[in-house]
């Protein structure tokens, strides 16, 4: 066993130390005698494979040997000059891919300004700052008092640190060059730059699996896929914004170790996925989906070293790796979402054993050996099972995050949580969304599964296994259709390469003098792609081995694999299939601007939703009416109003989605925010806000608050504000504190807050802060959102009063009165404040039902 | 309302005609003033003080400074004083500004502060001269009541003398207190006292010995805003390729009655004359012509509210902050913009260079409690000297900006209290060898060159142990 490994390591070492794609043709000669056998024999499904490959800027590292085989040295010199000028002008479209990404993602710097986005970039920019200015080991420690009144949130813990590492590495870089930028700067333009790099990885990756060609096509649609570029756009400063890069580069380096072995390149795959676990919670997706795969591997008897290579320290290491994260801890190997790669990991173990064992033994003495150890095998995995089902079943969720939950079942969230389902990037996906993210690639998906099966390998089964799961994943979850978009774009990229092949090569197989004979065969044998040189390393692998005899299994499996379609060829002469691979030339040049048409569309739907859809920083916003353009920066001016007017410590309460914006923005503490952590801590505010006044004055007044802000987008017709969002207010506040009742805020099932809305509705706190004196504008109280007169007009505020008030109304903070001494005696109703004092000292009436 | 005033009036009055006995004859005592009239102008919340003085020398021999004493209440508060006289027959006459320098004297009377005023001529004995004394008083106008509702109006204080001190006799005094609006609610009578409009003239006095004192408080109807920048620090950013580069960072805050209780926003669009009439609403920033990339913003972004109106003469910037600010309220913002640098910089006879640029605050009508300049020098220079026409601190600093090595000289500048009409011209000289231009370039250049350089070697060394 060690043999062989090592035997594998010192053959693949040639292959990752010489870089890339100018390496001299003669440094891997001697690799290659192994595989020219292969190529003769092969040569009827090479040429299926060469139709797809006349572009041959793959990294030449297989493909200039092999040219020896033609013997020919002209087409010698003319080959390494073609893969070197292929090789810089991939280089040179890979840099304009690049810089396409980046800059297809500043339109929201030049329409809007820079600026972080949204409400998450905020926290991710604050915790950015506070590393930047404090240094790591005060991060790690960092126990946030600003948000969470009273419970406080434990940062360092709790957030997934490789962004802010990241920019703050960029950041502390650049500094150190004597380049001062910002820190927002760099963390708005981190965004972008991280796209670029996926591109890359994209390339790569595709690359692996079928070739350059595939490879660039597959990075110039992921550079302007409208799903990523939603959440990548200039600003807006998230999790997935490295972490897609990520991703694709976990996998990337996966596949890379696969096709080679290395154990190098195993290593560095820990390492990607280390990077993955430090920037997203995504990272589960692959360390199920590399177990999926090599399990899909196994079963299909595609059993290799090289698998192993690639799966056994990615566990190893990437499992320590990971628990090195402290959000993570020891969830790496605690939770279920982590179970099926130990699983996975013990069986690969099996395998190799079973493989080993076979190679030592002789057949005969093979069969009592695995009767022997599948007798014992499932004794043993039936304890294994049996131990993880009792740890599964002892714990309340059966192991499982509510998130991870409600990935696989779709309705748990809806049902159980509804602080999950509240977020609107956790519901299912529309139809249209799909056409919106990922456009034509939806179309091309399927082109692109189909080329992957053409031939199937180690790699291509992936990228299948990827899109099927992701397709799945993205049904389930619209924010996972981020997940979804690389898959798609490789996929694509795979069919249109395929397609732009198979219809160039019939031209160019039909246009008189354009292809002599020659430049075809040359074309042939010399240009063989990833794939075929993947079949190859495979097939070369157990030939070098010989020696070893279990690898006659897997040999005669190989050989199969590889006769089927040079059998199938074998009834047709050379000529008669070149004629029948190849199209008619007037259909392969109608399809061809069909495609060119395709991606047209693709390119204009990116540019569009780039432009219009998803670079709205939306703390910002613009109308745009006959006079010109008209600008709302109200969420700013109310910030702005908080941070400078009031006193530091005072205790701000909204609903949750403000609370990472006011820390951030207002630096005051908030009682909650995004990170929604403590479902009871937002059940309180919701009940707060679902109250009448003053019971919820005694929930914020025992909250020690201040200060109330609430969004409301009536006057100007902003629709995501706090009343449309109030029903959820109540769903989650009646959900630990059950005196607020849904229904009660319903009339008839429907919500609506004009004259026929109940009573409970009218008196609730929300009601009556978002339309405090709104009859006043227009004398109707007209609300533009909910397009309807409102219910109650004329009424007063007893318990809070209205500090500020943004030009727009979209914003607007109101003060809690002072509790006020007791008085003696009866006080009249229209002294709102003496009544106040007298009533407020009356407890638990939160827990009452509401007016009176 | 007037009593109380009056009582401590009267306190003052005697307290400081005691002062005068103890005070006994000086050199100075030749000079006695003939006629003064004195013009307060209240009505934004810098009070300027026009005074016009009519020296007359008594004594024997010539003299050329002439004193003017402050109380050291008020001494606090000025922020400039000017001196002026006229030349000239009555045809072509000329103003000439005089030195003034603050100065001190053993027998100040109950500390009070002194300014010399150095006449160009001295004065024979028997001569006159009158002089045109500027001077401006910031902080002085004290709210009352100190908090205000959103809808009622900003009423303020205004303490000074009815009579004019100094230590020279005055034979024939009058003063003029212009308020904004008519709304006067109560103020001192020192008779002769008369009330007309919007104008409150106290005298005319005739012949008040040294040092006379008498305390008037005047309660009126200030509706403007009080615009106060508590630190504004000035970045000159200096690059000879030809750009001058501004960035002042501003913390505004409204200075007149604190906002008290509630704002509401229907009441502030609806009715804007009687709700928040002493809010500040806008700014107006005086920037030099051509102007360009202007920008305004905040640490959390671009404030969209401001425009810009250019010129061949002057540009100006109107800013409007996120929210109106009311009394006690307060905004920071940073207005950056570029310049022309050969507008700006120039070459001395002696082979240097200097900048020549505005040294206070461009917004109008603003006071200035702490100002910062700082003037950015290219890398590379050396010997930087200010020249500035007030007293201000200087130090040096270093700055490290795109790509520099050994860092940028900063010359820094810091004064207190400032006026607009201070906003004179000041020079920072230094020297700069045009080489050091090149210097970041070249570095680029190298850097490139030695990493395709690496990139090279890197692609022909086999680095593979097995062949």
């Amino acid at each position: 066993m060690a043999a062989y490994r090592t035997n594998v390591i010192s053959k693949e070492k040639g292959n990752f130390v010489v870089p890339a794609f100018l390496t001299p043709a003669t440094t891997k000669s001697s690799l290659c005698s192994a595989c020219s056998k292969s190529h003769t024999t092969n040569n009827g499904r090479l040429l299926l494979i060469s139709l797809s490959s006349h572009w041959t800027i793959d990294w030449p590292s297989m493909a200039a040997p092999e040219t020896s085989t033609a013997a020919v040295p002209t087409l010698y010199t003319n080959n390494t000059l073609r893969n070197a000028f292929g090789g810089v002008l991939s280089f040179f479209i890979l840099l304009l891919i690049g810089v396409l990404a980046f800059s297809i993602r500043l339109f929201s710097v030049i329409k809007y300004e820079s600026v972080i986005h949204e409400f998450d970039p905020y926290f991710n920019y604050r915790v950015t700052q506070f590393l930047t200015k404090k240094g790591i080991y005060d991060f790690w420690n960092w126990f946030d008092d600003r948000t969470w009144y009273p419970l406080g949130r434990v940062i360092g813990g709790t957030v997934y640190p490789g962004l802010t590492l990241t920019a703050g590495t960029i950041w502390w870089l650049l500094n150190s060059l004597n380049i001062p930028l910002s820190v927002e700067t760099v963390c708005v333009f981190t965004a972008p730059i991280f796209s670029a790099f996926a591109s890359l990885a994209t390339y790569l990756l595709t690359k692996e699996v079928k070739g350059a060609g595939a490879g660039l096509t597959a990075a110039a649609l992921l550079a302007m896929v409208p799903s990523y570029i939603s959440r990548s756009v200039a600003g807006s400063y998230d999790n997935e914004a490295v972490a897609i890069f990520a991703l694709i580069f976990t996998f990337y380096l996966y596949i890379k170790t696969l096709n080679t072995g290395s154990l190098f390149y195993a290593t560095l795959n820990s390492i990607a996925y280390f990077y993955m676990v430090c920037s997203w919670g995504g990272y589960t997706f692959i360390i199920n989906l590399i177990p999926m795969h090599v399990l899909l591997c196994i079963v299909t008897g595609r059993y290799s070293s090289r698998l192993y290579i690639a799966y056994a320290p990615l566990v190893v290491l990437g499992t320590l790796l990971a628990a090195l994260v402290p959000v993570v801890g020891f969830n790496a190997v605690m939770t279920s979402e982590h179970f099926a790669s130990f699983l996975v990991f013990i069986i690969i173990h099996v395998v190799a054993f079973v493989y080993y064992i076979k190679g030592i033994l002789s057949p005969k003495m093979f069969n009592v050996a695995v009767t022997l150890v599948v007798s014992v095998g499932l004794a043993v995995c039936c304890a294994v099972i049996a131990v993880l089902i009792a740890l599964v079943a002892s714990s309340p969720t059966k192991g499982w995050s509510g998130r991870s939950l409600s990935l696989l079942d779709p309705t748990y969230a809806s049902k159980y949580i509804p602080i999950i389902a509240s977020v609107s990037e956790h519901q299912p996906p529309t139809w249209p969304s799909y056409f919106m993210d990922i456009n034509v690639l939806a179309f091309l998906v399927p082109a692109g599964i189909i080329a992957c099966f053409l031939p199937l390998t180690d790699a291509s089964s992936f990228v299948i296994l990827y899109i099927a799961t992701s397709v799945y994943f993205s049904g389930v979850m619209v924010r996972l259709m981020l997940v979804l978009a690389p898959a798609a774009c490789i996929t694509s990229g795979i069919a249109l390469s395929e397609a732009f092949d198979v219809l160039t090569g019939s031209i160019k197989f039909q246009l008189p003098g354009v292809s002599s004979d020659a430049g075809v065969d040359a074309g042939e044998t010399s240009s063989d792609t990833t794939e075929a040189r993947n079949d190859e390393v495979k097939a070369e692998k157990p030939e070098e081995t010989s020696k070893d005899q279990f690898s006659k299994k897997s040999k005669k499996k190989e050989r199969e694999h590889v006769e089927k379609p040079s059998a199938k060829s074998k009834v047709k002469t050379k000529a008669e299939k070149k004629r029948l691979l190849a199209l008619p030339l007037e259909a392969s040049v109608v399809s061809l601007l069909l495609l060119i048409v395709l991606g047209a569309f693709y390119v204009v739907h990116c540019v569009w939703a780039a432009a219009e859809a998803y670079s709205a920083p939306s703390i910002v916003l613009t109308s745009r009416s006959h006079d010109g353009l008209h600008v709302f920066d109200d969420f700013r001016e109310a910030y702005a109003w908080l941070r400078h007017n009031t006193d530091v410590d005072d205790k701000v309460a909204s609903w949750w989605d403000y609370g990472y914006q006011t820390t951030a923005m207002a630096n005051r503490t908030v009682i909650v925010d995004n990170n929604t952590w403590n479902n009871t801590h937002i059940a309180t505010v919701g009940t707060a806000m679902s109250s009448p006044e003053k019971a919820a004055w005694e929930i914020f007044h025992s909250l020690d608050v201040k200060y109330v802000l609430v969004v409301f987008g009536g006057l100007i017709g902003y629709p995501s504000d706090d009343i449309n969002k109030f029903l959820w207010m109540v769903r989650i506040g009646g959900g630990v504190f059950p005196h607020i009742k849904e229904p009660d805020y319903l009339r008839d099932g429907q919500y609506r807050i004009d004259s026929q809305a109940t009573p409970t509705m009218l008196n609730c706190l929300m009601y009556k802060l978002s339309y405090y004196r709104f009859v006043e504008t227009d004398g109707k109280a007209y609300d533009r959102v909910r397009r309807t007169e409102i219910g109650k007009k004329y009424f007063k505020l007893t318990h809070f009063e209205e500090v500020f008030t943004t030009h727009h109304w979209m914003v607007r903070i109101y003060k809690l009165k002072p509790p006020k001494n007791r008085t003696r005696g009866k006080t009249k109703k229209s002294k709102s404040k003496t009544s106040s004092t007298s009533s407020s000292k009356r407890s638990g009436t939160e827990r009452k039902n509401p007016w009176h | 309302m007037e009593v109380p005033i009056r009582a401590t009036g009267l306190l003052g009055f005697t307290f400081f005609s005691l002062l005068f006995f103890v005070c006994t004859s000086s050199p100075l005592h030749s000079l006695f003033i003939s006629n003064a009239e004195r013009r307060i102008d209240a009505t934004s919340h810098i009070v300027k003080v026009y005074l016009t003085l009519k020296v007359e020398n008594a004594g024997s021999t010539p003299t050329s400074e002439v004193l003017l004493a402050f109380p050291p209440t008020q001494v606090d508060h000025l922020a400039t004083v000017e001196v002026l006289v006229t030349k000239g027959k009555r045809k072509k006459t000329t103003l000439v500004r005089l030195d003034v320098k603050p100065t001190e004297l053993p027998d100040a009377p109950d500390g009070a502060k002194y300014f010399t005023i150095f006449l160009a001529n001295p004065l024979n004995s028997g001569e006159s001269t009158t002089l045109e004394v500027l001077y401006l008083f910031t902080h002085s106008l004290e709210p009352f009541p100190a908090e205000i509702g959103q809808s009622e109006s900003q009423l303020v204080h205004y303490r000074d003398s009815a009579l004019i001190l100094s230590p020279y006799h005055i034979k024939q005094q009058t003063s003029f207190i212009k308020t904004p609006s008519r709304k006067v609610e109560s103020f001192t009578r020192v008779e002769p006292t008369n009330h007309a409009g919007t104008e409150i003239k106290y005298g005319p006095y005739e012949d008040r010995p040294p040092y006379s004192f008498s305390p008037i408080l005047i309660h009126f109807e200030n509706n403007s805003p009080f615009p106060v920048v508590e630190e504004l620090v000035r970045e000159v950013e200096i690059s000879h390729w030809g750009n001058l580069q501004v960035t002042e960072q501003y913390t505004l805050v409204h200075g007149g009655a604190r906002h008290k209780g509630v704002f509401s926003r229907v009441d502030f669009q609806s009715r804007p004359t009687l709700s928040g009439a002493s809010s500040l609403r806008h700014l107006l920033a005086r920037l030099p012509p051509r102007v360009h990339s202007v920008y305004y913003r905040d640490e959390i972004g671009n404030i969209s509210s401001s425009h810009l109106r250019t010129d061949s003469r002057k540009s100006e910037l109107e800013i409007e902050p996120r929210y109106p600010l009311f009394g006690g309220w307060k905004a920071t913002f940073v207005i950056g913009y570029g310049l022309p640098l050969q507008d700006f910089l120039f070459e001395s006879s002696d082979d240097r260079r200097y900048l020549n640029f505005t040294f206070g605050c461009p917004l109008l009508e603003t006071v200035v409690d702490k100002l910062t300049v700082k003037v950015v020098l290219p890398e590379g220079s050396k010997d930087p000297s200010a020249v500035v026409p007030f007293p201000v601190d200087q130090h040096l600093e270093t700055k490290y900006s795109y790509l520099d090595v050994v860092g940028r000289t900063v010359v820094v500048m810091e004064k207190k209290n400032l006026v607009p009409v201070q906003n004179s011209h000041f020079q920072v000289y230094y020297t700069f060898k045009p080489i050091f231009m090149l210097a970041e370039p070249l570095m680029l250049a190298s850097a490139f060159f030695l990493f395709f350089v690496a990139c090279v070697a890197y692609l022909h060394i086999d680095l593979s142990i097995r062949k």
